[in-house]
């Protein structure tokens, strides 16, 4: 079965990143395929790779882009929320005037037809937030 | 059918009380994140939960439950406990999921 997920919530904020990992985990471990997982609003947070929690603490970050390599998971970044939140990639950045980027390994960047579409090829669309 | 999740404690928002307000017969409700206070035995909404229980199916993720000091004794006779496992299944099982935020 294909699932798609929407994660609401930034990471060390709101248990919304957590459950959705493990939920994406739970469901690629019992032979499911995540379609996509799509960060919206604060969610985008979950893509900048500048996070360094302490040592002690789970990534966030770190575990979506191992996700994202092992099992092909296409994790999509909302532009519109993340240009709001400084969250940008080496193009934007560029096409923005800025002198950094800082997308995380294994996301991009795109807009909100990418959750029309995994609402529509997925089986089960599942919401994680606030 | 439907799964709805819940992740709000009933004490907190009213999605609880919302959400078993729509939920219709063999459709199920899963309590996650604080949702699992909804499951907690001896608290006020109980009798909400266990009337449901029959018409609707109430399951509760484990390692949330756990995670806020809980353990099976404290959850309302009826409630089934999941874990991670079980929430995939569940949502595969049904045919919609409706997140309660």
């Amino acid at each position: 079965m294909k699932f798609g997920i929407q994660v609401n919530e930034g990471p060390y904020q709101h248990q919304a990143a957590d459950s959705a990992y493990n939920f994406a985990k739970a469901a690629i471990d019992a032979g499911h395929e995540i379609f996509r997982i799509f960060f919206y609003h604060d969610g985008v947070n979950n893509g900048t790779r500048l996070t360094t929690p302490p040592q002690d603490d789970r990534n966030i970050v770190k575990r979506w882009s191992e996700l994202a390599a092992d099992h092909n998971v296409d994790l999509v970044i909302c532009v519109a929320a993340a240009q709001r939140r400084g969250i940008c990639d080496a193009d934007e950045s560029k096409r923005n005037g800025k002198d950094a980027d800082n997308l995380a390994e294994g996301f991009r960047i795109s807009g909100l037809g990418q959750l029309i579409e995994a609402g529509i090829e997925s089986d089960r669309l599942l919401v994680f937030g606030d | 059918m439907l799964l709805h999740t819940v992740n709000k404690s009933p004490f907190e928002r009213n999605s609880f009380a919302q959400c078993m307000g729509h939920a219709k017969k063999g459709s199920s409700v899963l309590l996650i994140e604080d949702g699992v206070f909804a499951a907690l035995k001896g608290a006020a909404n109980e009798s909400v939960v266990s009337n449901a229980i029959g018409d609707i199916g109430v399951y509760v993720l484990g390692p949330d439950l756990n995670a806020r000091g809980m353990t099976d004794e404290d959850v309302i006779d009826g409630v089934k406990i999941v874990d991670y496992t079980g929430f995939v299944e569940l949502a595969a099982e049904h045919d919609v999921v409706q997140s309660w935020l």
